[in-house]
Formats: C-alpha cells, structure tokens, sequence
C-alpha cells in the first residue's frame, strides 16, 4: 500500500488574500545564489517558454527543452480566439471575483477554489505583460484593447489578436525565451524529446532525452524539473491538437511516482470542421468566437438532404437559441458539444456524411456587412475554405465537436508540484485550475500564469532548502540504468518485427477511445474499452513494423513510444470515467442525467479529485482523493437557461 | 485519382541524396497533400520500406513546421497556403509532383524532406524582441496604439517562420523573415527604445547565414501568410538610420 496523502497546501483564509499571504511566506533564494540552482524546463509552449524566460531573468540556470525544431512551433501557437482577463475594460460589470467565479461554475464545481481564485487575480498581470512585450492585440480606434465575449461568460473580457491569438501571446514568450538564450542564461536544446524523469533519494533530480536527429540518449541533471507538455488530447487519434502532441513526459513521470488525476476529464471542442473520411490525420478546430455572431442550427426534419439556402426558416431548428434562451449560442463548451451531438444521433446531421450541424453568419452579415465580418474573422473563412472548398460568406459552415483539450493531467499541489517533489507540473499537463470543463479563452490564461507568475515564485520555496547541495552527476547509477532501460525499449521496438504500422494501431486505439470514452460514456462501454484496450496494446507490442535504426532521425520509432504511452493512458481514462459515477462537465455519464439530458453530478461522493498512482505494469492504478471545498461558490446546478 | 511522385530521398545529412519514384493510387480531392503523403508512408511500411520523412505538426498553417517544394514552388501551387493546407482538388488524375525539401545553403538536409531551418532562430536571438522583465510592466492600456499601427505591426507578426521565403528566392536570403519580425516590434510604441539597437544586430545576423536580397519578391509570393515586401523596404530604411544612431550613440556619447 502506498504512504502518499494528498497535500494541496492550500492557503487559508479570506479568498483574496490567500496568494498574498502565501507568497509572503515562502520561502525565498538570494538572487546572488539564484544562479547555483539549475532548473530543466520541458516543452517550450506558453507554459514552458514563459517559465523558462522568467526564471532566467531571476538568475536561475536554465535548460529548456523542447522536440521541435524550434520553440516557437509549440502547439500553443494554433489558439485561435483570446485570451481572458478581468481588467473590466468594457464597464460591463467584470471583477476578478467574476471570472473566478465564472471559471469554477464554468468548470462544474471541480476545481480548487484557491487556485482559481490566484487565476483570475494574476490574468490582469497576464495582459499587462504581453503588452509590454509587444503582442499586437486588437485595438480600438481610440488605440485602447478591444475585447470580445467567449462562451460561458456573459461579459466581455476575452483580449485577442485577430484570430492568432495562441501565436502571438506564443511569439511574445518565445522571444523572452530567445533573449535569455542569448544573454546565456537558458541553454536551449531543439530537436531534443523527453524520455524519463529521474529521481534519486525520492526528489525529481534530472531527465533522460533522445535527440531526435541523431537518436543519442543523453541524461541531464538539475535541483527541479518543470514538465511543460501539454495534454493528451491524440490519446483519440483525430482531435484538433497538432501531430506530435502526446503524453509521454508526464506519463514517464506518472510511471515513476507522480499521480494522475482525472483522467477521464476531456474536453470535446464544439467548432471544428466535420472529418471528411476515414484517411483524415487530424481534425481542424474554428475558434469557438466564431459562435458570437455565427448562428447554430439543424433542420427540424429527419434526413433533410435540401442545401441549406433552400431550407425555410420555419423547417430550422436552432436548438441552442430555443433551449437556453439566456446563453443562446454561447453556451460553454460540453453544452455545445453534447446538443450537436443530440441532433446528430437523432438524424438531423447535415454534410455529405451527415456529421455536422450549420454555422450560420448569414444573420450577422446582413446586420453588420461582409466587411465587419469578414475584419473579425476574414482568416478562419479563409481556412474553412482550404480545407472544405466552401464558402461561409456565401453557404453556412459546416461544424462538429471534436476532442480538444484535456482538463485532467499531473496532481499538483498549490504550488504546482507534483506528487514527486522537485518535480513540478504547468499548463494543460497539470490538472489544477479548469475542474472538469475548460471555458473557451481559459487556457492561454492557465498557461502564462503558471509560467510567467506562478512557478517563478513557488520554486524558490523548494530550492530555498537545497542550497548548497550539487545536482546528481549524470554518471551516477539512477541516469546510468535509466539510459541502458530506455536503450532497451528502443531496441526492442525497432526488432518487433510486425506487419503494421504504428499510425494503424493508434487510429484503433482512438476509435475505442471516441466510441466508448467519448462525449457520452456508459458502464457497458467502459466496461468494454477496458477490455479492448490491453488486447489491442498486447497486439501492437507485437505486431507493430518500426522500420529504419536508432540512430538519426526515425519517425516511426518516435511515434511507436509515444503511441505505447497512450494506450496505459486510455485504460487509465476508462477507469477514471467508470470510478466517477456521476456526470460533471466533459465528463458525462449517461447513467446521471436530469430529466432534460444535462449532467447530474453528485457532490456528495464526487465533489472530489481522482488521483491515481502507478502501481507496476500489470496492476490498476491506486485511487487516492483529494476533496473539494466551496466556500465562496455555492454548489449548485449548473444553468445555462 | 492516381499519381506519381518524385521524391527526394536522403539518408542523412552528410550522404548524397537522389529521386525516388512513388506511385500515389485512389487519392481522393479531399485529402490534404500531407495525408496524402501519410498514405503513401503507410504504404512504403507494409511493404517494407522506409518511410519519406517529412515534417509537420498542426496542419493547420499556423505552427510553420511543415514546407515541401512541390513542383519546384514553395508551398505548392495555392497561394497564401502552406503545404498542410493544400488540398488534392488542387491536382489532376494522372499528374507528376515533384517533391523536394527546402533548397538552401543556409538550411542543411537532415534527411530525406527534413531540413535545419536554426538560422532564423539565431536572428530572433539576436534581437527579436522587447525587453520585458516579468512582473514589471505597467497598466497594459497605458499606451494607447493607433488601430492601423497595431495592425500593421499584426501583419507583419504574423510571420510562421517556415522558411518557405528563403526557399523560394534565388538567392536564398532572408529579409522577408527578417523584416516581419523587426517591423512587428519596430513600429509599436513599447519597440522603440531598442529599435535601433535591434535593427542593427538583425540584420546583421542575418548576414551571417543568408544571401542578399534583389528584389526578385519570390518571397512574398510564395508566403503562406502573404507578408508583404514593403517590410523589407521599412527594414533598409530602419537599417541605414540604425548605423547612424548606433554610431553617435557610441561616438559622442548621447542618443
């Protein structure tokens, strides 16, 4: 049995002061011994990028590491829409108060109040410093910020940059990034992926990395380690994250010790561009701002084959506008998400294959001309009309939910450390801050401020105590036994010696994954894809063909580990979803529903976060619950009406 | 429809490379050239063969990871797109695609379609950006930016940093890269005080790795964010003012 007690180190007291006081009290490093520490950062999105900038201006050593060719390809930089923030811009009645609040309702009572509430306080500061950095967000004439409204809140708070939201805020912290690298106080390592974290006497004490172009493995040490890599989202094969997002950093450190929680909290993006056949690699998400003029809608008849143009008003159904006449189109995302597929199933889809719901702008562009639209959102037409060869000026979009963020991840405390210490989880790989439903413009927010103003400062509280002490020296047994395992593994993949390749394996891991842990989730199902999932990875272990060698690029053998990843994954997400009996933002159970088809949850045995602990290869993770507090949010139902 | 491809195969960066001849069989109009790449992989690894290696990540034109010269054009044949967005509705049943990596001194073959695009990283290093120590800035509203400056400054931001600007031009040269991202910062307000500064160590960095520009303005035909040339224009302005300011900054000791 394990010894592990979740400790959230949760700051007490009134709300507002609780980062306050809690930042007071850690401890802190002399900047003149600052640089005696060395810290890794993996993954350079805005989560690692920003830390990595802002713990070399605070005199760290830094190594940041990431698997593209640059930092700046990070797939952060594809965030279309914004960026929210509680600066009340718009006189529209916006508090810090109100986006916490927003954010935990948002979020289906399932997050930490404290960490939320240090969200919505530091998102100002967000802004205030990608302005100085030169982000050109969208401006009034006046030459004052522009904001926009997102789904989910009912003011205006969302700061963007045309529809490159995710680049610039990205470029912006890339090139803080550039700039340390420059001055020599991050060394960077391009072309470089994760393969293990390395712990001795308990404490996170370096990494072990493949350099992809010419397959050496290479151990490197430091005082902490900071994962910065993203979520799991491909665990589905299609979703809207880019090719080479996977899970595998923070699976490895899973492996070792640090706890995984809530897995089964997935987020099904409500705008993406229906998948067009069965070769489809990926799947295109258009920014969910789209829904603030764009108007949703099906036809009120089964199996309608009529072109859009030709359905009368009186045969539409726009079925969010006639049920949540209060939020209309910009309900919150699983709400979105779980209708268009209501409709869908019913047979009221539309598109060649019937998988779709209409994205109408026809309204908005007779109230506000082509122009305005088109000033708003001229690049994501343009991009719908690549991909689909239609016109949305002229015919509505055609949309449907697809997987797109990942709610769950790493178990980190208040601090953002995980159950490993020195290791520390930012961004989407952790689990903190969004509970079990992300709202729409929440995660560019979560990303800088873990890394811009959160890490920079809880660090020093964990390194304040190892002053004095050197970094394990990468000859020592725990990085020299983990290199000879990971030599293994890759040996091992490469003499399998199967028939198909890895893509196929991992499109029928993600068929399960869609089918059976998808936007509805059942007991039979779950039942079945944790039956499915070990039989088909049995066969993959088996049958997989990784051509080439290991030395210099090969990019089967990259895949093949982080595919291997993703199915422990999966069964673990199946578990997950079939402990919480109960349904609660992404995650819904069809068992738990209220009369009208929303999610039920239950607070009484799952206000909670699951986290679960690795226990060996072939035994089922260990629960273990960290309960859930509300004191300034009441618990109630969630209401969109 | 059915294909035939001309691929350029290289096992690494220091062997010599050749053309390989693919059949694609039933590619469909929808596929993205890149899936349709992804098949003929799929293909190559059930019959025992070594993959084409490409890369690509978001294939949504944002990341700038991919860039394949497709019939000797960067980015293929769709303007304003990069090779992950161009559609096989684009191609002809019957058609021959000649596919190459990125041509360019200054961006070695890594293999096969890979290429090392670090110089450009290496000019941003040099003074792509603005100096901004977390925590110190102020109110974000306290500059107020004129609309048509801050969307100037987005235009030429919204540079992807493929690459494919350097590979279309004759002589490999790297101003339109350049120029986007010191036009970005140069003409903001919060740019100013290392505008001069940063001019000079860019462009001179550039230098470094890149040929010269003759105003050929391939590049910004074969953009996929269709950034225009005018910034290169700015930039030379920017560049001959900044060798006069840096001077007398260092000469007579005042601004």
């Amino acid at each position: 049995m394990s010894t592990i007690t979740l400790d959230s180190r949760c700051p007490t007291g009134p709300i507002e002061d609780r980062w306050d006081n809690h930042k007071f009290s850690m401890k802190l490093v002399n900047p003149n011994n600052k640089r005696r520490f060395e810290v890794i950062v993996v993954g350079t999105g805005l989560a690692g990028a920003s830390a990595a900038a802002s713990l070399a201006q605070l005199g760290y050593k830094v190594k940041a590491f990431t698997f593209h060719d640059s930092p700046r390809r990070a797939h952060s930089i594809a965030a279309q829409g914004g960026i929210n923030a509680a600066k009340n811009y718009k006189n529209d009645g916006d508090s810090v108060f109100r986006l916490f609040y927003d954010t935990v309702k948002g979020g289906d009572f399932r997050a930490r109040e404290s960490n939320v509430y240090r969200l919505a306080q530091v998102s100002v500061n967000i802004i205030d410093q990608c302005v100085a950095q030169g982000v050109p967000f969208a401006r009034e004439y006046g030459g004052l910020l522009d904001n926009r409204s997102f789904g989910g809140a009912q003011v205006s708070r969302t700061f963007y940059a045309r529809g490159q939201t995710g680049q610039q805020l990205l470029l912006g912290a890339y090139q803080a990034l550039m700039e340390q690298v420059q001055l020599g106080t991050v060394r960077l390592y391009t072309k470089t992926e994760l393969l293990d974290v390395v712990l001795k006497d308990g404490r996170a004490c370096g990494i072990v990395t493949r350099d992809l172009s010419t397959g050496e493995i290479t151990s490197h040490s430091a005082h902490a380690v900071l994962l910065c890599t993203g979520g799991y989202s491909n665990a589905f094969y299609l979703s809207t994250n880019a090719m080479n997002c996977n899970v595998t950093a923070a699976w490895r450190a899973h492996r070792k010790g640090a706890l995984f929680a809530n897995p089964c909290y997935t987020q099904i993006h409500p705008t993406c561009i229906p998948a067009s056949d069965e070769f489809q690699s990926k799947l295109t998400l258009m920014s969910e701002s789209l829904r603030n003029d764009g108007r949703i809608w099906v036809p009120k008849g089964f199996d309608d084959n009529r072109p859009a143009g030709q359905i009368p008003e009186a045969e539409r159904d726009y079925y969010l506008e006639r049920k949540y006449p209060a939020f209309g189109n910009l309900v919150p995302r699983d709400v979105a998400s779980r209708n268009a597929k209501t409709v869908v199933d019913e047979g009221r889809g539309i598109g060649p294959l019937k998988n779709g719901v209409y994205l109408d702008f026809s309204d908005s562009i007779g109230r506000l001309g082509e122009s305005v639209v088109r000033e708003r959102y001229g690049n994501l037409f343009d991009m719908y009309e690549r991909i689909t060869g239609e016109n949305p000026y002229q015919v509505p979009m055609r949309i449907y939910p697809a997987t797109h963020y990942t709610m769950g991840g790493l178990w980190v405390d208040y601090n953002l450390m995980t159950t490993i210490p020195g290791l520390y989880a930012l961004g989407e790989a952790n689990f903190s801050d969004h509970g079990a439903n992300r709202l729409g413009a929440s995660a560019l927010m979560q990303g800088l401020a873990d890394g811009y103003f959160v890490a920079p400062y809880t660090i020093g509280d964990y390194l304040a105590g190892m002053l004095g002490d050197p970094v394990v020296p990468t000859s020592d047994p725990v990085f020299t036994l983990a290199e000879a395992a990971l030599r293994d593994d890759i040996n091992r993949w490469l003499s399998v010696g199967g028939t198909r390749s890895v893509d196929h394996y991992h499109r029928e891991l993600g068929k399960i994954v869609w089918d059976q842990i998808g936007m509805a989730r059942d007991r039979n199902g779950l039942e079945k894809a944790i039956a499915e999932i070990p039989a088909l990875r049995e066969e993959f272990r088996t049958n997989v063909r990784v051509l080439g060698t290991a030395d210099g690029i090969n990019q089967s053998l990259e895949k093949v580990q982080r595919v291997d990843d993703f199915f422990e994954l999966a069964e673990l997400m199946a578990r997950d979803a079939l402990w919480r009996e109960e349904s609660c933002g992404g995650h819904f159970r069809v068992e738990h529903q209220t009369e009208e088809g929303e999610a039920k949850r239950d607070d009484e045995h799952f206000a909670n976060a699951a986290a679960w602990e690795w226990q060996g290869a072939d035994t089922p993770q260990q629960l273990h619950v960290e309960p859930l507090d509300f004191e300034y949010v009441k618990l109630t139902q969630r209401s969109y009406k | 429809m059915n294909l035939t491809l001309k691929v350029w195969r290289q096992d690494g960066p220091h062997t010599g490379g050749r053309f390989e001849t693919y059949q694609a069989a039933d590619i469909k109009d929808e596929m993205s050239f890149l899936e349709m790449l992804d098949i003929v992989n799929e293909r190559l690894i059930e019959d025992g063969r070594e993959p084409i290696a490409f890369d690509s990540d978001c294939r949504e034109g944002i990341c700038g990871t991919c860039g394949l010269m497709v019939n000797g054009q960067a980015h293929g044949p769709q303007k304003g797109t990069a090779t992950c967005q161009l559609h096989m509705r684009t191609f002809r049943d019957g058609d021959e695609i000649t596919i190459e990596p990125w041509r360019a001194a200054a961006f070695p073959i890594m293999k096969d379609l890979i290429v090392d695009r670090s110089p450009l990283d290496a000019i941003v290093e040099a003074g792509g950006y603005i100096n901004a120590n977390t925590g110190a800035a102020p109110d974000a509203n306290l500059i107020p930016i004129p609309k048509p400056v801050a969307d100037s400054s987005m235009d030429a931001a919204a540079c992807i940093g493929c690459g494919a600007c350097v590979a279309a031009c004759p002589n490999s040269a790297g101003q339109l890269f350049t120029s986007a991202k010191l036009n970005h910062l140069n003409l903001l307000p919060q740019g100013q005080a290392e505008r001069w500064k940063r001019t000079e160590a860019m462009v001179e960095r550039m230098e470094q790795f890149f040929g010269s520009c003759t105003n050929h303005g391939e590049c910004q035909e074969a953009c996929p964010k269709e950034i225009s040339i005018d910034f290169i224009a700015y930039m030379n302005r920017d560049y001959i003012k900044a060798k006069i300011k840096n001077r007398k900054l260092q000469g007579q000791g005042f601004p």
